[in-house]
């Protein structure tokens, strides 16, 4: 099984379409540092409105290597999980297209034994791509702004309303969101795996798994109280944004936030389950669909 | 005959406004003179916000004073939002300005100290202040509030609680109070997690909103001498 694994992870790192993903979160992400190091005041006074008004606040304090890592991955909720895409929804699909998935069958391995070694060689991969994430959005977000507290703005029904989070209190909370976010992702790999069982080339599967979690996505963010109650709990993308959750920070009575809280955690704990749910589902459909499969390429 | 009676009123009603404008004035310059004893001080606080759209944590901040109305709050650790208005926690602001008129508007109690309340009427009407009305404990020569009104900030009002620092009029508790306005920013553009939890009901818009700062000082170092640079 070792063994196996590490003939996959050869597989998906010696594809050049591999680097894609790491390139273009390099990409994004100094894109990003680059624009919020010359013009971040002007997404502060959006954000800030008429606050400024009543208050004194040192903007430049608040552009700083938490919260650009924040704006980052509020951003890259998108592309993160096409990047996912690329590599999970090409495993069974690319083997069929260049015909030795058939020859990779005539060996004394299970169907599901090799079903799950591509599943935990693609999640290894989106690991790598988290891992790879935190150091250019988080760590070198810090180097280039540096540390201080963290202002989360945050829309809660009709309310809107800015959280501050100390700066001693935030690195735990990346971790946690980090660990959040390869849960949230292997929910992609796994739908992508089981629509790349089905077909004979990569561009279909790559292509359905990407337009799931668009269409999916812009369901789930779009702000009508009938979609809101009766549709956006059953959409799995409601739950990738959960990682969110990690710096809503919980308030006291007098709405003082309190340190080393979160302000609900059952939620999140409910969204994990939800989305181990949905891996479980779309991973058992997969092996089902594939110990069936005709295999003729 | 009437316009004799008239004016003869207005004569009475002008003595009669001096002759309080006196006492009061006396009353102000007992307050003034307990604070004119410090020439400049740093204190250290815990700052605590109280606005609806702000949840900020309990912040450490420090309080610079120069003589004769340089102030700064500064925050000593992480960010900060200092409102505008801050500058009134500076009672010597009050007198900055001696161009006022004062008139007695009555007692008062606060906390079961009686006060007389005056209101300070700035003769420049072409500034931003309008109206001043101060609280004072006439036994201590203490401003235990006040309340001021502007033009274009709204209303600010302090309420000050003193201790360990009386005999120089130097507050150890301030509640500084202002008006705010709403903050709401377009649904979808923070992308939320929608955790199901429940809503507040939503505010409504139209009524003036107050925000409230409260400091609680522990300990000033009075006329040691500071820096003109701190408070650029």
């Amino acid at each position: 099984m070792f063994t196996l694994l590490q003939i996959e992870l050869h597989k998906i790192y010696s594809r050049p379409r591999t680097y894609i993903a790491f390139a273009a979160i390099t990409a994004i992400v100094l894109i990003f540092q680059f624009a919020f190091k010359y013009d971040g005041q002007s997404y502060m006074d959006l954000m800030l409105q008429n606050i400024q008004d009543n208050f004194e606040i040192d903007k430049s304090k608040a552009i700083n290597g938490y919260f650009m890592c924040y704006i980052i991955l509020n951003t890259l909720l998108i592309q993160v999980p096409i990047l996912v895409a690329l590599v999970a929804a090409d495993t069974i699909s690319g083997e069929a297209n260049m015909g030795t998935l058939r020859l990779m069958l005539t060996k004394p391995v299970s169907r599901t034994q090799l079903l799950l070694v591509k599943f935990l060689a693609s999640f290894i991969f989106t690991v790598c791509l988290l891992i790879w994430m935190a150091i250019v959005a988080l760590f070198l977000s810090l180097l280039i702004f540096g540390q201080e507290d963290m202002l989360v703005f945050r829309v809660k029904g009709e309310e809107s309303f800015i959280l501050q989070i100390t700066k001693d209190d935030i690195m735990w909370r990346y971790f946690a969101a980090f660990g959040y976010a390869a849960i949230a992702l292997t929910v992609i790999v796994a739908l992508g795996l089981l629509l790349s069982v089905f077909a004979e080339n990569s561009i279909g599967p790559i292509v359905a798994t990407v337009c799931i979690v668009l269409f999916f996505t812009i369901v789930s963010n779009m702000n009508i109280p009938v979609i809101d109650r009766n549709v956006k709990p059953y959409l799995f993308t409601s739950y990738l944004v959960g990682w969110k959750g990690f710096f809503y920070i919980g308030l006291d009575s007098s709405d003082q936030p309190i340190k080393g809280s979160i302000e609900n955690w059952p939620a999140i704990k409910k969204s994990i389950y939800i989305l181990l749910g949905h891996i479980g589902f779309f991973l058992s459909m997969a092996i089902i669909s594939f110990r069936k499969k005709d295999i003729l390429s | 005959m009437i316009k004799i009676s008239f004016r003869v009123l207005l004569i009475i009603l002008i003595c009669h406004c001096n002759a309080f404008g006196q006492v009061n004035n006396a009353l102000l310059k007992n307050v003034q003179a307990k604070l004119d004893k410090v020439t400049d001080y740093e204190a250290e606080g815990k700052m605590k916000t109280n606005v609806a759209f702000l949840k900020l944590p309990i912040a450490k901040v420090k309080l610079y004073f120069k003589n004769p109305n340089k102030f700064k709050l500064k925050s000593e650790n992480g960010m900060s939002f200092v409102p505008k208005g801050s500058m009134s926690i500076n009672l010597n602001n009050i007198f900055s300005n001696n161009k006022f008129t004062v008139i007695e508007a009555g007692d008062d109690k606060i906390a079961n100290t009686n006060v007389k309340v005056l209101k300070l009427l700035p003769d420049d009407d072409t500034g931003d202040l309008v109206l001043t009305t101060v609280y004072i404990d006439p036994v201590n020569a203490l401003i235990l509030k006040s309340r001021t009104t502007t033009k274009e900030n709204g209303t600010y009002e302090l309420q000050m609680t003193y201790g360990n620092y009386l005999k120089y009029g130097l507050p150890d508790k301030i509640i500084f109070s202002f008006n705010t306005k709403d903050y709401k920013l377009p649904k979808g553009i923070t992308f939320d997690f929608d955790d199901g939890s429940t809503q507040k009901s939503a505010a409504k818009t139209n009524v003036p909103k107050k925000g409230e700062i409260e400091i609680v000082i522990s300990k000033y170092q009075i006329n040691k001498g500071i820096s003109n640079d701190v408070f650029k």
